[in-house]
C-alpha cells in the first residue's frame, strides 16, 4: 500500500473538492446558467435513467458480460421484488421480499 | 440550537426527512457494503473514515479504491471521481431552480450534501417542477436523514468487515433497494421509455472505464424523450391540419 500518510491524506481531500464541484456546478455561478427549456424538460428524466443505468446492468451482467444462465440467484430475486412491487409498491417490501429469495439461493444452492 | 428546534418541528423538514426514511434500509445496507468493501481494500483505518466524512460519494468512493492501492497519479484518481460524479453536474442543473435564490455559502453547504436519492425523492414530493415555499427545508430534511444512514453503517461496514463474508452478496440489497425506487419513477410512457432505454444503454456501454456507461445512459435517455415529444408534436400537427 503506498496510500500513506500526507500522500493518502491529500488524495482524498481531492476526492472531497470533486465531490464539491461536481454537485456544486451549476450552483456556484452568482447569475443564473440559462438552461433552455427543452433541456430542462429533457433532464427531468436523468435522476430515473441513472437508477436504471445501474441497476440494469447489476442484474444482468457478471463482470462485464450477460449472464448465460437461468441459475443466478439475482433473477428470481428481481422477479420476488417485483411480484412484491405489483402486490404493494415501495422500497422495503421489494428489498425484503427480493433478499428471502437471494440469500438462500446464493447461501445454499451457490447460483 | 433553537434554530435546530425550530428545525425538528418544521412541517416540511419532517415530511423531507420522513420521504427518505422510506429509503433508509436500501442506503444502510449499501453504506455498510461500500464500508466492508473499503476496509477490505487495506486503505488504513483513518483514511477510510476521513474518505466517508469528507467524500461522501459512494460510488466515487468505491471507484477511487484501486486507484489508491496502485499508488496512481493524484489528477488520475481525482480525474476518475470527476467522471464518475459526471450524473451531479447534471443533477445540479435541475437543483438550480429550486436552490438558486439562496445566499452562495447557503447554496454551496446544501448542494454538496445531496446525494442522488435527494432528487429522486424531491421530484416525486414536488412534482411540478418549479420553486415552492417549503421546498429548501424539505431538503434540508432529506440531507440530515441520508447523511446519519449512510455514515452509521459505513463506519460498522468498516468495523465488522472480518465478520461479513463477501460471498453472501450483500451489495445485491442495494441493487435491490435501487430497483423499487426506480420502480417508483416509471409512471407514465415517457418515464417507461427512459427507464428503458437507459437500462439498454448502460448494458451495451458496459466496457467503458469509469462507469461513463451510466452518462452515455443519461445521454441516451434524455436525447430518447426529447425525440417522442418531438414525434408527438409533429403528429398532432398533422392531426390538427387533417
Amino acid at each position: 500500500m503506498t496510500h500513506t500518510g500526507l500522500w493518502g491524506v491529500l488524495a482524498i481531500l481531492g476526492l472531497a473538492v470533486v465531490t464539491v464541484v461536481t454537485r456544486n456546478f451549476f450552483l456556484f455561478p452568482e447569475r443564473e446558467v440559462k438552461i433552455p427549456d427543452w433541456l430542462q424538460r429533457g433532464l427531468k428524466v436523468a435522476p430515473l435513467a441513472a437508477l436504471a443505468a445501474v441497476v440494469v446492468p447489476e442484474v444482468i451482467m457478471t463482470r462485464g458480460a450477460l449472464i448465460a444462465t437461468w441459475q443466478d440467484a439475482r433473477l428470481p430475486a428481481v422477479a420476488a421484488a417485483t411480484l412484491y412491487y405489483v402486490w404493494r409498491p415501495g422500497v422495503l417490501g421489494p428489498l425484503l421480499a427480493g433478499l428471502a429469495v437471494f440469500l438462500p439461493l446464493r447461501g445454499w444452492w451457490g447460483w | 440550537m433553537s434554530l435546530l428546534r425550530t428545525l425538528l418541528h418544521d412541517s416540511h423538514f419532517r415530511r423531507g426527512a420522513r420521504d427518505m426514511v422510506d429509503f433508509g434500509p436500501g442506503i444502510a445496507a449499501w453504506g455498510l457494503v461500500t464500508g466492508v468493501a473499503m476496509a477490505k481494500s487495506g486503505l488504513p483505518l483513518p483514511l477510510a473514515v476521513l474518505m466517508s466524512l469528507t467524500v461522501y460519494a459512494g460510488s466515487a468512493q468505491l471507484a477511487s479504491l484501486p486507484l489508491l492501492a496502485s499508488g496512481a497519479p493524484l489528477w488520475v484518481i481525482w480525474g476518475a471521481a470527476f467522471c464518475v460524479n459526471l450524473r451531479f453536474v447534471i443533477f445540479s442543473a435541475q437543483w438550480r431552480t429550486y436552490l438558486g435564490h439562496l445566499p452562495r455559502g447557503r447554496r454551496l453547504a446544501i448542494g454538496y450534501l445531496l446525494a442522488d436519492l435527494n432528487l429522486v425523492a424531491f421530484q416525486r414530493a414536488w412534482p411540478r417542477g418549479q420553486r415552492e415555499p417549503g421546498q429548501v427545508r424539505y431538503i434540508v430534511g432529506g440531507i440530515a436523514v441520508i447523511w446519519l444512514t449512510w455514515q452509521v453503517p459505513f463506519l460498522l461496514g468498516i468495523l465488522l468487515s472480518e465478520a461479513i463474508p463477501t460471498e453472501w452478496g450483500l451489495g445485491f440489497a442495494g441493487t435491490l433497494a435501487m430497483l423499487g425506487l426506480t420502480y417508483g419513477l416509471m409512471h407514465d410512457r415517457s418515464t417507461w421509455t427512459a427507464a428503458v432505454v437507459a437500462g439498454a444503454a448502460a448494458v451495451a456501454a458496459y466496457a467503458l472505464p469509469l462507469k461513463l456507461n451510466i452518462v452515455v445512459a443519461i445521454a441516451a435517455a434524455v436525447a430518447a424523450g426529447l425525440m417522442i415529444e418531438q414525434a408527438e408534436r409533429a403528429s398532432e400537427k398533422l392531426r390538427g391540419g387533417a
